[in-house]
């Protein structure tokens, strides 16, 4: 048994797969960050911290005639989101029902996918720096109608390869704006998700929790996420109605290019 | 001939799988001429060619742990039981099994599906279809 004791919850292995699929279902369309960034690991629960290359010089030194220097690491972060499941739900399930009520699952799921995605795209304050924190670009304003979006993305990536940072590249829309954009035709009936992706060559993400939206380079090499223990089910505690579960992750990101970004503001 | 790395239809497959598939191709390739060298150094006795063989041979074994990392990277269940095979003294066979069997292990509770430690094993999501 893992640290997740998974074991220990009054739960079937079958319970155990629906509860698997359920959030496997909520959390792949929500990850913004990992269809655009490197990712690395998963390195396990044990690992904690990621290799920066980097030291800080140490004013002391154990003796006289040597100096020292001490290692400079970015340390992962945990996020975790709990939950509660009715015990009659998942006995319900167990007996073959198909609509066992999994809400709080699915709310933590979305939640947890939020957190991910403002910890890449706007950082974690005191924790991790995001894109639109790291790259040096002034943002670019998106403007009110979605219409129009096309040319602050034609500018993003005008001022990409200006910068030399070659392509192709990817668009991470926040709910809103994703929203808007799929329901947009432009004159004539084209479809403005289609328009953008002729501009971008390459993939426009829905991004809850980002506010505006994000243009980076998809070339590889700018964008770190180095996963931990990824994204689990673990276990609490339960009583004769409920248990007590929760969805965790550990993970770290680092902007190596902050140029290869720009920050477009709703 | 072309699109024989994949066993399905290739218009029903994620992109990712797709994906997946050519490197498992190349990964094959790569072993092929590792072997293909191997014998025609194994008989070559001019010291030129068995030179230029050997600096090939390098060649492949380098695009093969390409093709490799790349694999495990995408399929955290490789990974995991690859990490308790290779680089390891001892028994090839004993560490394969154990490797298995901590992998795989208690499938419902422990890990789903034989993603690692219990994960969903959602890992990178880079070319995947929405």
């Amino acid at each position: 048994m893992n640290h997740l004791l998974r074991s220990l919850a009054p739960i079937s292995d079958d319970g155990w797969k629906m509860l698997d699929d359920e959030a496997r279902q909520r959390l792949q369309p929500a990850l913004a960050g990992r269809r655009l960034v490197d990712f690395s690991g998963s390195h396990g629960w044990q690992y904690s911290a990621t290799n920066l290359g980097r030291t800080a010089s140490l004013s002391t030194a154990p003796c006289e005639g040597v100096t020292g220097r001490q290692r400079r690491v970015l340390p992962l972060v945990e996020v975790r989101a709990d939950f509660e499941l009715s015990l009659d739900e998942l006995r319900d399930a167990d007996r073959g029902a198909d609509d066992a009520d999994l809400a709080t699952l699915d709310r933590a799921a979305h939640q947890i996918a939020v957190a991910e995605n403002i910890a890449v795209f706007h950082g974690w304050q005191g924790a991790l720096t995001g894109v639109g924190e790291a790259t040096p670009h002034n943002p670019i304003p998106l403007g009110a109608k979605p219409d129009n979006y096309p040319r602050p993305v034609a500018a993003a990536v005008e001022l990409l390869l200006h910068n030399g940072i070659s392509g192709p590249y990817g668009l991470a829309l926040g709910g809103e704006q994703y929203q808007q954009v799929a329901q947009t035709a432009e004159h004539g009936g084209y479809p403005l998700l289609e328009h953008l992706h002729k501009i971008l060559d390459g993939p426009i993400v829905w991004a809850p929790g980002v506010g505006g939206a994000v243009v980076l380079s998809l070339r590889g090499g700018d964008f770190q996420f180095e996963s931990g223990q990824d994204l689990s089910i673990g276990y609490t505690s339960h009583d004769g109605e409920s248990v007590q579960l929760y969805l965790e992750e550990s993970f770290s990101f680092h902007v190596a290019t902050p140029e290869a970004a720009v920050a477009l503001t709703a | 001939m072309g699109f024989d790395q994949y066993h399905e239809p290739p218009e029903e497959l994620p992109a990712a799988t797709r994906t997946f598939a050519r490197l498992c191709a190349s990964l094959t390739e790569e072993a092929e001429a590792i072997g293909w060298y191997e014998q025609r150094i194994a008989v070559e006795t001019d010291p030129e060619a068995l030179a230029v063989m050997r600096d090939a041979q390098g060649e492949e074994f380098k695009h093969f742990s390409m093709d490799l990392e790349f694999l495990l990277r995408r399929a955290p269940a490789w990974r995991e039981i690859a990490e308790g095979i290779l680089f390891k003294l001892g028994d090839i066979v004993e560490h394969g099994e154990e490797a298995e069997a901590e992998t795989f292990e208690g499938n419902g509770a422990e890990g789903e599906a034989g993603y690692p430690s219990g994960s969903l094993g959602i890992g990178s999501l880079k070319g995947a279809l929405r």
